[in-house]
């Protein structure tokens, strides 16, 4: 069959059999795909997407404005390329999410929220914006210097830079790393975007652009290792910008901080606490990287780890990813991601969710004060339940 | 178009008949029947052994002249008709290893390390070890010895497909055929001479590899201080002169195997075939004797030499409280690629 | 905006009912090779409420409503034929109530299979449910109410025949109470001893009724599964193998199946048979009884059991997440069965006509059989592959299973969640009463003819 447009993993759209396994995790209990949990029509589930995108592929269906939604309302999870029983194309369902996100910048027509996104980060930097010279304001008080050829360059991000908890965050790791004697460096205000989201969001000019600056600057400076803080552009950096020429060796700040326990380089006081930790989708199921924040938190005296049901490869998005954090297309109903992640926290007995990623941080916070578990469950990133434990 | 290249005179001639006597499956009641049994079996009359022969491969060791009385065995078994297994469980084998175009080489050069078509060996063939020759890798059943047939009393597949694998090997080029397994290895030197097929490479047993490696290792080895009772494979009976070796490479990596009763020329094997073949009574009681006998040594590990093995028995001895591991493993946990196993 | 639409977001709200051209064409169809027919609305109701009123609504306003769950039946049925409402009923699904003594469980009618599973490993591990190898996503009440299977039915029987209770919408509007619910609280029996209201509902594919709660029983749930695999070329003993199998009393499942590719399965046909225990010892007896019940077959060589290690895992997997996998066999995403009831004694003519099928439509088969309460009968199916960008090879596969069912009704069969036209061909040979009688029961219950129309309609 002839298609319209031409994606480049096109050839699969047609392979799905809308079975469903794509909406659950491995133990089916509950629904694992956001927007399948959020919307409940069919076709906001990765099914739904894939037989949606063939008719659209074959000119049965129009772009419309619906159409778009459905579109990106994808957080970009990968739930659905882990879950589907089909191997031989299960791994290419993201590309083909990406690639229809992709025709439809090409095409202009993609949701408001989604351009004011992209126009804010070509024109300011950043998609708060906010403006460049204060990108560094984050690290005030931390003794973090300008990176000039330490062993690691930390790589905050931009809702580190710029967002009140994601900036809280990533005072607290660049705190920690400072006080562990690592030796590292930030752009401050030379930091630009690292484009996980526009990519996942279809504006591949605006990527690459973003990617070239990035690498030239990175291998200008002489840098060889990045520490990030956000699990988004530790994804990039790994996965995307290798074919751009970059080859950095690239961590997580969890990773690094394991590592120092493991060599006893840093030592904590008792903390009793009850903590379950959410993995981030881009630390956890992306990139395989479950086991050092769970080190970490093993290590403190006194806490009490629990996982919720759904953990490691089967967690449930925070609802941040695919842009949503910014254009909040899932919206924020009983069965919006974050409010759902944080009921099955509270499940656990829990009174901290631990977080590794500056948006999971932001989501969950602010679910929890639309769920009014304020008085029942906090929200830490990992350094600052670290940072308690010092004093 | 291939004949086994057997010697009737040699077996009329024998003074003991061991092949027959030590059987650990059949009894007689001394060498006067065991002979005129060999004999029946050579004229092509029917005898009891071709209907009570369990297919361990324990008389190719037996017969110390060479004679190959189990591939004979087989022979009259397929000139009669005869199935060991079910019939269909018979041609299923034929069918699943039936060569569809679909197999992998790697980067061979003059030197192959062949995965048979066991995707465990793939596994197995990784590391540090190997780490000269796992990029030219075979696998597929292009490159599989077919010496599994044998327990299903079809010679004429072997004759048919074992020229096509070496043919397969030779036009690679190699001039060396590492075999991670001792059913490649026997196929390439027992079986084959025993056809008068030529082999035109050097097929090399897995072990006096490892072995080398590991002296070349020596400065990584921390002794394992463990012991192992050691599931010795059928295919293990086509070539006995490599069964020194595994002795070699413990005592390089401070593991200890204990004596038991089931060992050597007296080993037993892992008994699926023989589930298949004779039955679960059976089967169930080769390998009830076989695991109590490993665990009155004491040992902590079950050290396996075959995927099949381990295969058909892992779960059984785990259950039982030893940790299933194949010896390659054990020597990557002596130079620490490997975590140890945990029961 | 109409006024019909205007009404269902008054029921549902804004967000529980779409006629965007997105929802339309989904909901139009389902992953198998009928034509689709496009809806007016697609409606998600939350609360049995709601549920009767959007009824309600339809029969004022003469609109068709086909209730679904999640469209994997692949005959069609959720497929609105005159278009109207569909009713995705997946957002009602709450697990209500387990009463662990009774063994029973009472669930929205929108609950699917994989959540009730989980529910009962995490909240009740020593219990479970028949659990069919449809996707995780369906839902309980569909698969009772088109009289599915699942793990336990050759224990128990029909996934329907596990009914406890029901609560239904009817087509007129009523919510009704079916079994003991109507006379207590207890859901331990979809009729008997009352007269057996149920049968009102259950294999009427929709068309009398949207099921908005249901009961179910459950059963022990033991600690050990294991199978056995047993094989042989000789279809003409497979009657005669499963006949010996079910006299053991002790088996929880038992599927034959063959299938062309891998090579492996070529030319033979294989038994799975599933059995459980709570103790090793249980295990190993079970074990043996299976072996020596076969021993005969064993003995002639016609028959023996496969190694399954490499298999087991996949074989024990609920629902087996393997089975999707023929769908991709020509990598086009479908395949579609035709799966009549049928006597054990029939299964050599069934099998020849598979592959005689296969052979002259030009499409790839397989094929599982499945033993239902001991083998009084078994669910033979049919199956065919396509690749959905492949229409001409879509339409070989239809006109198999339509050939498929002619021959199996030839044969004193009964079809399985058959599509609009193989209930016609069921309807046409059925006993002229029976017809009759089918048909004053629907007229009665739906007056307007506005439940699922084009299905069990005499004429």
């Amino acid at each position: 069959m002839a298609y319209l447009r031409n994606l480049e993993h096109g050839d699969i759209v047609h392979r799905c059999f809308r079975c469903g396994y794509c909406k659950f995790p491995a133990d089916y209990s509950d629904f694992n795909c956001p927007s399948y949990k959020a919307f409940g029509w069919d076709t906001f589930a990765p099914g739904g997407r894939m037989w949606l995108i063939r008719a659209w592929l074959s000119g049965e269906i129009e772009t419309s404005p619906r159409f778009v939604e459905i579109m990106y309302s994808c957080v970009a999870c990968d739930n659905c390329k882990n879950q589907c029983v089909f191997p031989k194309f299960k791994d290419f369902l993201p590309d083909v999410f990406q690639e229809a996100k992709a025709e439809l910048v090409s095409d202009g027509l993609i949701p408001p929220s989604v351009r004011d996104y992209f126009k804010a980060i070509a024109i300011s930097g950043n998609p708060y914006k906010l403006p460049q010279a204060q990108r560094g304001k984050w690290a005030e008080g931390t003794g973090l210097q300008k990176y000039s050829n330490q062993e690691y360059l930390f790589y905050a991000g931009c809702v580190g830079s710029y967002d009140e908890v994601g900036q809280k965050m990533a005072k607290s790791v660049g705190d920690l790393l400072v006080k562990a004697n690592v030796s590292i460096g930030i752009l401050g205000d030379e930091e630009t975007c690292d484009g996980n989201e526009v990519r996942i969001l279809g504006e591949m000019g605006l990527f690459n652009e973003l990617a070239q600056v990035n690498i030239e600057k990175f291998k200008k400076m002489g840098v060889k290792k990045i520490i990030t803080l956000d699990p988004h552009a530790l994804n990039t950096f790994k996965n995307d910008y290798p074919k751009l020429g970059a080859s950095f060796k690239i961590s997580h700040y969890t990773e690094i901080f394991a590592d120092l326990i493991k060599k006893k380089k840093i030592k904590f006081k008792k903390y009793p606490a009850k903590i379950t930790y959410h993995d981030p989708c881009y630390l956890g199921r992306h990139n395989q990287i479950y086991n050092p924040p769970r080190e970490i938190l093993r290590a403190i005296p006194g806490v009490e780890l629990v996982e919720m049901r759904r953990h490691s490869l089967n967690s449930f998005c925070c609802g941040g990813g695919g842009g949503n954090f910014f254009t909040d297309i899932l919206g924020t109903g009983e069965d919006s991601a974050g409010r759902v992640r944080v009921r099955e926290a509270l499940e656990t007995g829990a009174n901290i969710i631990a977080v590794a990623c500056p948006t999971c941080a932001k989501m969950l916070t602010d679910a929890v004060k639309m769920e009014n578990l304020e008085d029942k469950l906090e929200v830490l990133g990992i350094a600052e339940i670290m940072a308690r434990t010092q004093k | 178009m291939y004949k086994l290249k057997f010697n009737e005179k040699v077996c009329a001639t024998c003074p003991s008949s061991d092949c027959l006597l030590k059987c650990q499956y059949m009894t007689f009641s001394g060498h006067k029947e065991a002979h005129a049994e060999i004999m029946k079996i050579i004229l092509g009359k029917d005898s009891r052994v071709l209907h009570e022969c369990v297919t361990c491969y324990a008389c190719e060791e037996y017969c110390k002249r060479g004679n190959h009385p189990f591939y004979l065995i087989s022979e009259r078994r397929e000139e009669k008709g005869m199935f060991t297994a079910a019939r269909p469980i018979t041609n299923q084998w034929i069918n699943m290893t039936e060569m569809q175009g679909k197999c992998l080489v790697g980067d061979v050069k003059d030197k192959a390390l062949s995965c048979c078509y066991i995707p465990e060996l793939g596994a197995l063939g990784t590391g540090e070890i190997f780490k000269d020759i796992a990029m030219a890798g075979t696998f597929g059943a292009e490159f599989m010895c077919p010496a599994v047939h044998t327990h299903f009393a079809k010679m004429s597949v072997i004759k048919e497909r074992l020229p096509v694998v070496i043919d397969n090997f030779r036009r690679l080029g190699v001039k060396e055929v590492i075999c991670l397994h001792d059913e490649c290895y026997g196929t390439f030197t027992s079986i084959a001479s025993a056809y008068g097929m030529e082999v035109p490479f050097k097929p090399v047993y897995y072990m006096d590899f490892l072995l080398q490696r590991m002296k070349e290792l020596k400065g990584k080895i921390k002794p394992l201080n463990i012991t192992v009772a050691y599931q010795r494979p059928c295919s293990n009976r086509l070539i006995p002169d490599k069964l020194p070796l595994v002795k070699k490479i413990l005592n390089l990596i401070g593991v200890k195997m204990p004596k038991r009763t089931y060992q050597d020329e007296n080993c037993l094997c892992c008994g699926e075939v023989i589930r298949s073949v004779a039955g679960y009574k059976l089967a169930d009681d080769v390998q009830k004797r076989n695991i109590n006998d490993m665990l009155e040594t004491g040992a902590e590990y079950c050290m396996f030499n075959c995927p099949a093995c381990q295969i058909a028995l892992s779960e059984k001895v785990s259950k039982r409280g030893l940790k299933p591991i194949h010896i390659i493993d054990l020597c990557k946990m002596a130079i620490g690629e490997k975590e140890r196993e945990v029961a | 905006m109409s006024e019909i639409l205007k009404s269902l977001i008054d029921i549902v709200g804004e967000r529980g009912v779409s006629n965007a051209p997105e929802e339309l064409w989904f909901y139009s169809r389902d992953p198998g090779v009928l034509e689709p027919h496009k809806p007016d609305y697609v409606v998600l109701p939350k609360t049995t409420g709601q549920v009767q009123k959007i009824v309600q609504l339809a029969n004022r306003e003469k609109i068709p409503v086909v209730p679904m769950g999640n469209g994997m039946a692949l005959t069609g049925l959720v497929i609105p034929l005159k278009g109207g409402i569909v009713m995705d009923m997946k957002r009602m699904n709450k697990i209500l109530e387990v009463n662990e003594k009774a063994r029973y469980v009472v669930m929205e009618g929108g609950t699917s299979q994989g959540v009730l599973k989980a529910y009962l490993q995490e909240n009740y591990p020593n219990l479970r449910h028949s659990i069919p190898d449809a996707p995780p996503s369906t839902t309980i009440a569909a698969n009772v109410a088109l009289h599915g299977q699942g793990r336990l039915t050759n224990q128990y029987g029909f996934n329907s025949d596990m009914v406890t209770g029901m609560e239904v919408v009817l087509p007129t509007g009523e919510i009704c109470l079916i079994g003991s619910p109507s006379l207590g609280p207890y859901w331990f029996s979809k009729g008997p001893t009352l007269p057996d209201l149920s049968g009102l509902f259950l294999g009427w594919l929709g068309a009398t009724g949207i099921i908005t709660k249901l009961g179910l029983r459950l059963y022990p749930n033991k600690k050990i599964r294991d199978v056995e695999l047993f094989v042989t070329d000789r279809v003409e003993l497979v009657p005669e193998i499963l006949y010996k199998l079910s006299h053991l009393e002790m088996l929880e499942d038992v599927n034959v199946w063959f299938q062309p590719k891998p090579l492996v399965f070529s030319g033979n046909f294989h038994v799975t048979i599933f059995f459980t225990g709570d103790t090793e010892e249980e295990i190993e007896f079970k074990r043996k009884m299976i072996w020596d019940a076969l021993q005969e077959f064993i003995d002639s060589k016609d028959g023996g059991f496969m190694g399954v290690q490499y298999m087991k895992n996949m074989l024990l997997e609920m629902p087996g997440r393997g089975i999707a996998d023929f769908a991709d066999v020509p990598k086009g995403g479908g395949f579609e069965y035709s799966g009549p009831i049928t006597i054990i004694e029939h299964y050599p003519q069934y099998a020849a006509k598979v592959i005689e099928l296969a052979k002259k439509y030009d499409v790839l088969y397989a094929s599982a059989a499945r033993l239902i309460h001991g083998g009084h009968c078994m669910m033979f199916s049919i199956s065919f592959a396509f690749n959905r960008n492949n229409p001409a090879m879509m339409q070989r596969v239809k006109e198999a299973l339509d050939e498929a069912m002619a021959f199996a009704l030839e044969m004193g069969g009964i079809p399985w969640k058959p599509n609009f036209a193989e209930q016609k061909m069921a309807l046409e040979k059925m006993d002229p009463a029976a017809r009759k009688l089918l048909k004053m029961i629907k007229n009665n219950l739906d007056p307007q003819g506005i439940m699922n129309p084009g299905n069990w309609e005499v004429n």
